[in-house]
């Protein structure tokens, strides 16, 4: 499979970047938005990252909830110049579930109410969870104005790297009002259908939990409720979005065993919710090419010097075995994508962290259909 | 080294991807060779330890991998059945566990899941265990995750306190805040790679756990590091003759060899920077030239730790 990134892009306006940790997904959706804002789109990068990776990469001092255009001075110098723009913006998690509740509250009054409350406080404070579904929904926000042709999503750090894809849903059962208000406060209709064991379950949860706890919850839910449709309604949407044909889907990994076992199984999840896959990049390569088996330990005393000769075919050893390896674990990959594309990138001697490593890896990244290597 | 095997539990965190679990696992053997009954704690059944020992995933049960070196993965459902079978009398736990609303608040409300597992470690690293028959350990390793979710993870038991403000979960969540704010019982230890990004990430993580928590970094360990195999002048010479020779596996080993050179003197600096910005004692494992790591691989790395530590 040959396709490049621009290729696979074509006609697309979301780009979401899935994978493990460390593997450089952060940097290749960086890279990946700057290449196309190099082709002439306008482009926004999401991020999600309390260490403020993406900044790094695009040497921007600091970035905030809402989108800042990085300065095309940057990229020309970087040559990556083009008639295209490239907007970044971090997300602020605590920041857009306010303003999701300023949108949805019906009036004022339950804003405050829903501001003020101490259970939406902590809640909407605390990382886990929240993070992945306002990523989703600053995104759905994003698409919906649609100010950009191209939106790039930078998923958020987890373990489990399929978590930002149940977040909309958890989140909209966890404010849904019909369910947990009859739990918490039991009217007439919410006995008739749990039947007695409501009442009973309200005072072991009381035991369990504490009392104060049962009514700040309360008040959340009841303050919460009337938005409750709004909520289940956006994370349907936020769903079509994402399994749109407009959207593409990359699993970033790197070739060891571990990212490619999560790899394999993320490109199976989406394919299990017919999410669109645009394939594998697979970052980090020790070598792209294979490099064979042969004896250079003589040309390269010939050329060097016996010491150094021989010390630069040792080493050359130790990265044959970890290219072997990779290779292994490729193979694996390539069984588990089927028709599916795959992107190689090396291991790039330099750390990439600013415009000129992404330019490097872009020429991986977007090399033209037929040639994945450049000379 | 002797002031974290002291504590009861290390929280090892960092970057995603910098080798937490090979490190996590590496103390876990060091401190099993010191006599202690030891423990790593897994989440998001990722059950790569157990992969290491070459045995079945370990579930959420505490096996034996090596002499005195156990092994648990957590996941919240377990710790939740768990935790409300010990608090809620029989028919009573039954009715809220099997109920469907219940089950989707537990999972839907943020930080559930985070406070139901740094709770389950909580009661692992305590003497008197609540878990019936369980035998106590004296050293916990939680094998967390990654930097911004490890610091939630922290957080959640002053956020369920300050929640909860009254009652049983309230009493919960205090006692384990306060057991890992304290410095006599828990550690924090970072891993890192000696690369621009884990370094960044790892010296906000020393601030933010300060300022957020009140604690400090205990340890870093920069894991990964290349060896200095060229000298500067050694490393012109490469350059030189690089990327010309007409035999391609040449031209390839000039390339590895160039590329090693420039990533172990990257790695230096990066190394010198984390060393002047972190307040905690910096150890650094070499990268192994494996595809995978084998046990006598990680064998060999807890002896580095415990000679640096």
């Amino acid at each position: 499979m040959t396709e490049g990134v621009a290729e696979i892009l074509s006609g697309r306006s979301i780009c979401v970047c899935a994978g493990s940790g460390g593997v450089g997904k952060t940097t290749t959706a960086a890279a990946i938005a700057t290449g196309m804002a190099a082709q002439g789109l306008k482009v926004a990068v999401l991020t999600i990252d309390p260490a403020r990776r993406l900044a790094n990469s695009l040497g921007l001092p600091e970035l905030g909830n809402e989108e800042r255009r990085v300065d095309p001075a940057v990229l020309e110098a970087a040559g990556l110049g083009g008639d295209g723009e490239l907007w970044a913006l971090m997300l602020d998690a605590k920041r857009t579930f306010d303003e999701l509740v300023e949108r949805h509250a019906p009036d004022e009054r339950s804003r405050d109410a829903i501001l003020a409350n101490r259970v939406y406080q902590e809640l909407s404070n605390a990382v886990a969870g929240s993070q992945e579904y306002m990523a989703m929904e600053k995104l759905y926000e994003l698409h919906h104005e649609q100010r950009y042709d191209l939106l790039v999503l930078d998923t958020p750090p987890t373990r489990n790297a399929l978590d930002f894809l149940d977040a909309p849903e958890r989140l909209s059962r966890f404010v849904d009002s019909r369910s947990l208000q009859f739990f918490l406060k039991p009217s007439r209709t919410g006995l008739r259908l749990l039947g007695r064991s409501t009442g009973l379950m309200f005072s072991v949860l009381k035991r369990v939990t504490g009392v104060d706890m049962l009514q700040d919850l309360s008040e959340f839910f009841q303050s919460f409720g009337d938005m409750a449709e709004g909520f289940s309604e956006r994370a349907r949407r936020v769903n079509e979005m994402l399994a749109d044909p407009r959207t593409v889907f990359f699993v970033v990994t790197s070739p060891r065993g571990a990212a490619v076992d999560e790899a394999v199984f993320f490109h199976r999840r989406l394919r299990e919710r017919h999410m669109p896959s645009g394939g594998v990049i697979v970052n980090r390569m020790t070598m792209i090419e294979d490099p064979g088996d042969d004896d250079v330990e003589d040309d390269l005393a010939a050329l060097l010097g016996e010491g150094l000769g021989r010390k630069v075919a040792r080493n050359f050893d130790d990265y044959r075995d970890i290219a072997r390896g990779d290779r292994a674990n490729l193979e694996r990959l390539e069984r588990e994508l089927g028709r599916d594309p795959m992107i190689l990138v090396p291991h790039l001697e330099d750390d990439v962290h600013d415009a000129a490593g992404l330019a490097r890896m872009n020429e991986y990244l977007f090399a033209e259909r037929g040639s994945r290597v450049p000379a | 080294m002797s002031s974290l095997l002291d504590k009861r539990l290390i929280f090892v965190t960092g970057k995603g991807g910098v080798g937490k679990t090979t490190v996590a696992t590496a103390l876990g053997l060091l401190a099993a060779r010191a006599g202690k009954r030891t423990i790593v704690c897994e989440v998001a059944k990722q059950e790569r330890m157990s992969r290491v020992f070459r045995r079945e995933g370990v579930g959420y049960h505490e096996t034996e991998l090596a002499e005195r070196l156990f092994a648990i993965s957590i996941d919240p459902e377990h710790a939740m059945e768990e935790y409300l079978r010990q608090r809620v009398p029989g028919p009573l736990y039954q009715l809220l566990f099997e109920n469907r609303l219940f089950q989707y608040f537990a999972a839907a409300a943020p930080g559930t899941r985070e406070f139901l597992t740094i709770g389950k470690v909580w009661e692992l690293a305590q003497l008197e265990r609540r878990t019936a028959g369980a035998r106590p350990y004296d050293f916990v390793i939680l094998d967390a995750p990654a930097t911004g979710h490890g610091l939630g993870m922290l957080h959640t038991p002053a956020t369920f306190r300050d929640v909860a403000r009254a009652g049983p979960i309230q009493n919960h969540a205090d006692r384990v805040d306060r057991f890992v704010r304290d410095p006599r019982q828990t550690g924090v230890l970072a891993v890192a790679l000696p690369e621009e990004m884990p370094v960044n990430e790892t010296i906000e993580l020393e601030q933010a756990l300060h300022t957020r928590m009140g604690m400090e970094l205990d340890a870093v360990v920069a894991n990964a590091l290349y060896p200095e195999r060229f000298s500067g002048e050694e490393g012109e010479q490469i350059e030189a003759a690089d990327g010309t020779h007409p035999v391609p596996a040449v031209a390839a080993a000039l390339n590895a060899a160039h590329a090693e050179h420039v990533r172990a003197r990257g790695q230096r600096s990066q190394l010198r920077r984390l060393r002047r910005a972190s307040a905690a004692n910096v150890a650094t494992l070499p990268f192994l030239f494996e595809p995978e790591l084998s046990l006598d691989s990680l064998e060999r790395l807890s002896l580095e730790l415990e000679r640096k530590l």
